[in-house]
């Protein structure tokens, strides 16, 4: 398959802050230098674009040195987390601003989709609508006639097509926008998240329109979002983002996993030390720590086919008994999904506990959790006599499902939030 | 992978790079987007008339309120001279062609603030959209151009002091209105490119437009002004416009063809300057907006 997106060392620098005194003044200094035919020298002093450190510079880069191919029929996934350069290349790509150094080389007619129904009128009937979304995102007129119906069938709007879209009601209005740019008759398709729009009805339909497009009409398709299940059920390329950087360039199912396990803590661990010193004191008990750990995990996101341990470390100090140690366990959509404690193996027992510190530890097996954001809410009881802490310390845990059972189910995350391995067996059994 | 690398120049479509030649127009690819220029025109005619109750009405209304308000300060009041014309013609005349040049001008000079969000989302070559708003411009203009036309027809029946010259209109009308535009659009472009990086701009175009209007002779003519200020008016390039096109439909007036190729000459400049200007910071402008 030969090349038709080549990226060479592409760079954007942003200058930070506001424009305020001091542009014309660069302004002036860059073109000095310019026609001087040296290199511009404010370019120099920016640097890697990580915005949780404070840069010495104004200028930062929020791309920097990027280079990779697309060959073609790819589909190629770009992620990375908020800031890390996604949205950039792909305005970089699509043209709508231009880069501070390297090029790119693209190969075919490009359609970028960073929107659906980018330039829809509100007075304009749904008609006239697709006639100049169509035009903006680059079709020409004889196209948009041939293609006409199907939109309009795709989109389902078929009553309302000489209705101004300001009543239809958001569903047919995101409908009809996609309708128009999933119908594009480009080599390349751009695509941002826009897909993140409409009911699980559409998503599915739009998603299995993507698939489609990739699959048959041989299109290369750059797609960014932060959703790995439909990245992965896209594409066959992806490429991982941070700090401006490409971090990883390569096979989708591998990228995924490198991507999970160098995610950084979304929640700083020294938040949950504050939590846990905010805990209401308590005369016999005190919880010194909490963590949840998986093998190669950085303890923020965990995968659903390794097990997960849960453990506590916590100083006993009076001699108490019937204590219990355990953690609901809660998807956070609904309801609470279990509730655990150390002694569920015999709920009579009411030994005795010195004092000390101590050590408990739960494992929650692989394979046991579908897909999602579940939280733990740590709780400790006397048993039948009171709660020492519930309710009080939330720690949240991010499930995802990368090389676990079928994590796709059509084109929706599968539902229910449990995934154990039932077994099955299958048998002929005669007539 | 490494054969791929060697892929010859011409068999890539598209290059993006960081910065272009000053000249880089690329006006072919402007005329590729005919037909989203068209859709444009048509998405600014159809939603004024959707939008409002009167709709095109407008279109009419304004310009007939101005002329009364002119008829009654300038003409009764102030009792400017209006060249021996009926004042209604007279200021109407001005009005029509006054009223084509502001709007087209301030329509186009928002163009990358207005439409950001488009701009931010997909490509096309920018220039489309100054060109559909100066065109649309031109539909408005062409309305209250043949409601000047009844109000002649009207004048010259009931017998007044007009004398329309039907070959120098046919002559005269196309050149004037197309120096109109191309000064509109040019000093659009110009101050379009501006607007994206000082904001301050707005202000002073919508203040700069109504002085402009008073070294235009809209409410006067030039014959009446004072030989001490006419070079400042006879430096306007519109000015010889208003006056070519008072001569062929009223009969009075300057007909001046040195004038005339003077504002010709500053069309072409400054349309030139625009459109090289808007090239450059349509490349860059989502960054600084």
């Amino acid at each position: 398959m030969r090349t038709v997106i080549n990226v060479e060392d592409i760079s954007k620098q942003y200058r930070l802050g506001l424009v305020g005194t001091g542009t014309l003044k660069d302004d002036l200094y860059r073109w000095w230098y310019r026609i001087q035919g040296k290199e511009d020298p404010l370019l120099k002093v920016g640097e890697v674009n990580d915005r949780s450190k404070k840069g010495s510079s104004d200028y930062v880069f929020a791309l920097k040195d990027v280079g990779f191919d697309v060959a073609q029929g790819e589909v190629l996934g770009i992620i990375g987390k908020n800031g890390a350069g996604k949205s950039t290349l792909l305005k970089v790509l699509s043209r709508t601003t231009s880069p501070s150094t390297g090029r790119i080389r693209i190969k075919g007619r490009v359609a970028s989709l960073l929107e659906v129904g980018t330039g829809f009128h509100p007075e304009l009937t749904g008609r006239e609508n697709i006639f100049l979304n169509g035009a903006i995102l680059g079709m020409t007129k004889q196209e948009i006639t041939r293609k006409f119906d199907e939109i309009v069938d795709f989109s389902g709007v078929e009553r309302y097509i000489d209705t101004p879209v300001k009543r239809y009601s958001s569903g047919m209005y995101v409908r009809l926008a996609f309708g128009v740019a999933a119908h594009l008759e480009s080599e390349i398709l751009i695509v941002d998240e826009v897909l993140a729009v409409g009911d699980i009805e559409f998503q599915k339909k739009s998603l299995g329109k993507m698939g489609e497009v990739s699959r048959q009409g041989g299109k290369t398709v750059l797609f960014v979002s932060h959703n790995m299940i439909s990245i992965g059920s896209l594409c066959n390329k992806l490429l991982v983002m941070k700090h401006g950087q490409v971090d990883f360039h390569g096979d989708v199912k591998e990228g995924l996993n490198y991507y999970i396990n160098h995610m950084q803590h979304v929640i700083e661990s020294s938040d949950l030390s504050e939590s846990l010193k905010a805990l209401p004191e308590d005369e016999y008990f005190e919880l010194l720590d909490f963590d949840l750990q998986q093998e190669q995990s950085d303890g923020e996101v965990f995968l659903s086919s390794r097990p997960i341990k849960v453990c506590y470390r916590y100083r006993i100090k009076k001699r108490i008994t019937g204590l219990r140690v355990g953690f609901d366990f809660i998807e956070q959509k609904s309801e609470m999904t279990l509730f655990t404690v150390f002694h569920d193996d015999s709920y009579k027992t009411v030994e005795p506990w010195q004092e000390g510190v101590y050590t408990s530890e739960a494992i929650i097996d692989a394979n046991l959790l579908r897909e999602g954001s579940f939280i733990i809410n740590i709780a400790v009881c006397v048993h039948n006599v009171r709660w020492i802490i519930n309710g009080e310390l939330k720690v949240p845990l991010e499930v995802r499902n990368i090389e676990g059972i079928t994590p796709i189910y059509g084109f929706e995350k599968r539902p229910g939030f449990l995934l154990p391995p039932i077994a099955w067996r299958n048998e002929p059994a005669g007539e | 992978m490494n054969s791929e690398k060697n892929q010859l120049a011409e068999d890539w479509d598209m290059v993006i790079e960081p910065r272009s030649s000053l000249f880089s127009l690329n006006l072919r690819e402007v005329w590729r987007h005919g037909y989203l220029l068209m859709m444009f025109v048509r998405r600014d005619l159809v939603s004024v008339y959707k939008q409002t109750i009167l709709g095109p009405l407008w279109f009419f209304i304004q310009p007939l309120l101005t002329t009364i308000t002119f008829t009654i300060i300038f003409g009764n009041i102030a009792k400017i001279s209006t060249d021996g014309l009926p004042q209604v013609l007279f200021y109407m005349s001005g009005i029509t062609l006054w009223n084509y040049f502001s709007d087209c001008l301030t329509n186009t000079s928002n163009t990358f603030t207005v439409n950001a969000s488009i701009f931010g989302k997909v490509y096309f070559p920018r220039l489309v959209m100054p060109l559909s708003r100066a065109i649309s411009g031109l539909a408005k203009f062409g309305v209250q151009f043949l409601l000047f036309v009844v109000f002649l027809i009207y004048y010259k029946i009931t017998g007044s002091d007009v004398h329309p010259d039907i070959s120098g209109i046919l002559l005269v009308t196309p050149v004037v209105v197309v120096i109109l535009a191309g000064l509109a659009l040019g000093l659009g472009l110009i101050l379009s490119a501006m607007t994206t990086k000082y904001r301050d701009l707005f202000f002073l175009i919508t203040f700069g437009i109504q002085l402009l209007m008073y070294a235009t002779p809209v409410i006067y003519p030039i014959s009446s002004m004072d030989a001490k200020f006419r070079w400042l008016i006879q430096g306007n390039p519109i000015s010889w416009l208003v006056e070519a096109f008072r001569h062929v439909y009223l009969g009075a007036g300057e007909l001046s063809i040195p004038g005339l190729a003077y504002s010709f000459g500053v069309m072409v400049v400054i349309l030139v300057i625009g459109v090289v200007i808007f090239n450059r910071v349509e490349k860059t402008f989502m960054d600084t907006v």
